[in-house]
């Protein structure tokens, strides 16, 4: 990258500055007009700074840091995500390789991936009868879509030269394996872990609200039900700032893989 | 002469029913021990298929490909292949890509071995600085040489050489064709070299043999270079051997073997076999037939 930037540097950081001014001014002037229920943005402020200048405090167990419920809820994903990242990541080398299997299994995924997780949470319940599995088979299967079919695209993307190489150096089946198909589907599967990683974000809310797990959605759940509206945008926030550094991780390392 | 590499009756298509193209037809083709036999032709008439043929990555529709007696039936660790796009793998350091080869053909050696072997052959090739570089940092030139490399490392008894030079601008080309002469006149390996460039046939070749334009390209009456080495390329424009056999060349690619199919009735024997399976889909489809001649003619 260039350096010599830094006038757009002044407004890459000035710009989201404003955009932000004027959506909180928007938030203050609806607040005292139109929608009385909604709580000022000086008043959220006030009522949820003791959960954010002491964000890892534990006072009780409704009462808790808001980085803390964040921390519970990163736990969860990151069972979740990796449930779906085992099994997606090798479903998708096979739907890649084998176009047998694709064609019997395209159609019923394509079926099965725009469904919420709403639906699925119900039937995870049925089946492991215990909210925490149930949490997690419903994040593994939603997250699970993009990291299956990118994976897929990534095999079937390799170029036919590479295999070529593998053939007349005569690769055994394990090297070909880490020397070539994976190296070569390795930026896609990232596309697809990226993805995957921010569906499991947005599915934990809507699980921990279901299943009263604790966590940055049970505790947003939790306010509304206590009437403290200023905690529900303290949530929202919240899981929107997470969610972007989680994406900007991931996107990071995605780069660097892509550089090669 | 003994042949080594035998190609009989070998052709191939690609297709089924009326969309089937034949690219290949009653190829005949002899190649001794140590010598270095280049093939020419136009551009998209068949020139890789033929390789990947030799190379065993397909199996001829007709005819047989044997080495040293034995019916080729797939890749083998003695057959090296250096492809046209040099097909490096991108992940890997210059070091890296030689020493996979090294590695999977030399299983059994100790790795103080495995890595002396690879860095001589960086050596050979002139890259030894640039061992720890990537394929994206390395110019076209220096990357055919790492392919050049990794091809030699696994001490094949044939090298293939689809044209491994014709992506790079001609100074560069000079430079290797030099290197290729050099490292053949050391290590004396049975080379089978495509290329579209006659004078590059003329400088490294024993042998020329043309290959008509396709669909189902087959090969011209070959033409022996009878000039002792090292061959010196400023003298060829005005050398008369060069000139007579460059024409012999050119007069086949622009007369008989500009029509389908060669034309000229070799003395050879029609498809034997008719045995191997159909092909095995369209993965290594022809590149558009062109029938330009200026690629031929250019020098």
């Amino acid at each position: 990258m260039s350096k010599p930037k830094s006038r757009l540097d002044i407004s890459s950081l000035l710009l989201p500055a404003l955009g932000g001014l004027l959506l909180l001014l928007l938030w203050a002037i609806t607040s005292g007009t139109v929608s009385k229920n909604l709580p000022s943005p000086a008043k959220t402020w006030e009522v949820s700074r003791p959960f954010v200048v002491a964000p890892f405090e534990k006072r009780g167990e409704l009462d808790q840091g808001v980085a803390r419920f964040a921390w519970y809820s990163l736990i969860l994903v990151a069972k979740g995500y990796a449930i779906a990242l085992l099994l997606g990541a090798p479903l998708g080398f096979i739907l890649g390789w084998s176009k047998l299997f694709a064609k019997s299994f395209d159609p019923i995924i394509q079926v099965l991936r725009p469904v919420s997780p709403l639906a699925w949470l119900p039937l995870g319940l049925v089946l492991f009868e215990k909210s925490h599995p149930a949490a997690l088979f419903t994040i593994a299967i939603c997250a699970m879509w993009p990291t299956v079919l990118n994976t897929a695209l990534g095999v079937r993307s390799i170029p036919q030269d590479y295999l070529n190489v593998a053939k007349v150096l005569q690769l055994s089946p394990t090297k070909t394996f880490f020397k070539v198909l994976l190296p070569a589907a390795l930026p896609y599967m990232f596309t697809g872990f990226r993805l995957s990683l921010g569906i499991a974000w947005l599915v934990i809310v809507a699980v921990e609200m279901l299943t009263g797990t604790p966590g940055i959605g049970g505790f947003l759940w939790q306010e509304y039900n206590s009437l403290i509206y200023e905690h529900i945008i303290l949530c929202i926030l919240t899981i929107g700032i997470v969610g972007f550094v989680l994406d900007r991780l991931m996107s990071a390392v995605e780069l660097r893989l892509k550089a090669v | 002469m003994a042949a080594f590499l035998e190609l009989r009756g070998v052709g191939k298509g690609f297709g089924k029913g009326a969309a089937r193209m034949e690219v290949l037809a009653n190829i005949d083709l002899q190649v001794a021990r140590g010598e270095l036999v280049a093939i020419v032709g136009y551009s998209g008439a068949g020139k890789t298929t033929l390789v990947s043929l030799m190379a065993g990555l397909t199996a001829p529709d007709h005819g047989s490909i044997r080495l040293a007696g034995e019916p080729v039936t797939g890749p083998g660790a003695d057959r090296g292949v250096v492809f046209q796009n040099y097909s490096l793998l991108p992940w890997l350091t210059a070091y890296e890509n030689v020493h996979l080869a090294v590695d999977q053909r030399f299983g059994d050696w100790s790795k103080e071995k495995k890595r002396e072997h690879a860095e001589k052959h960086l050596a050979l090739v002139n890259l030894a600085p640039a061992r720890d570089k990537r394929p994206s940092e390395l110019s076209g030139g220096m990357r055919q040489r790492v392919a050049l490399a990794r091809a030699l490392a696994t001490d094949p008894e044939v090298l293939l050489m689809d044209e491994p030079l014709s992506a790079l601008d001609a100074l560069t080309r000079a430079t290797l064709q030099d290197e290729i002469a050099r490292i053949w006149e050391t290590s004396k390996k049975t080379v089978v070299l495509i290329t579209n460039d006659v004078d590059e046939a003329l400088l490294l070749a024993d042998r020329i043999i043309p290959l008509s334009v396709g669909p189902a390209a087959t090969l011209g009456p070959p033409v022996a270079v009878p000039i002792p080495r090292p061959r010196d390329r400023k003298t060829m424009n005005h050398d008369a051997r060069f000139k007579a056999v460059r024409n012999q060349v050119i007069e086949y690619l622009l007369g008989p073997g500009r029509r389908r199919g060669g034309a000229e009735p070799t003395a050879a024997p029609v498809a034997l076999a008719t045995a191997s399976a159909p092909a095995d889909g369209p993965a290594q489809a022809p590149a558009q037939a062109s029938t330009s001649a200026d690629t031929v003619v250019a020098a």
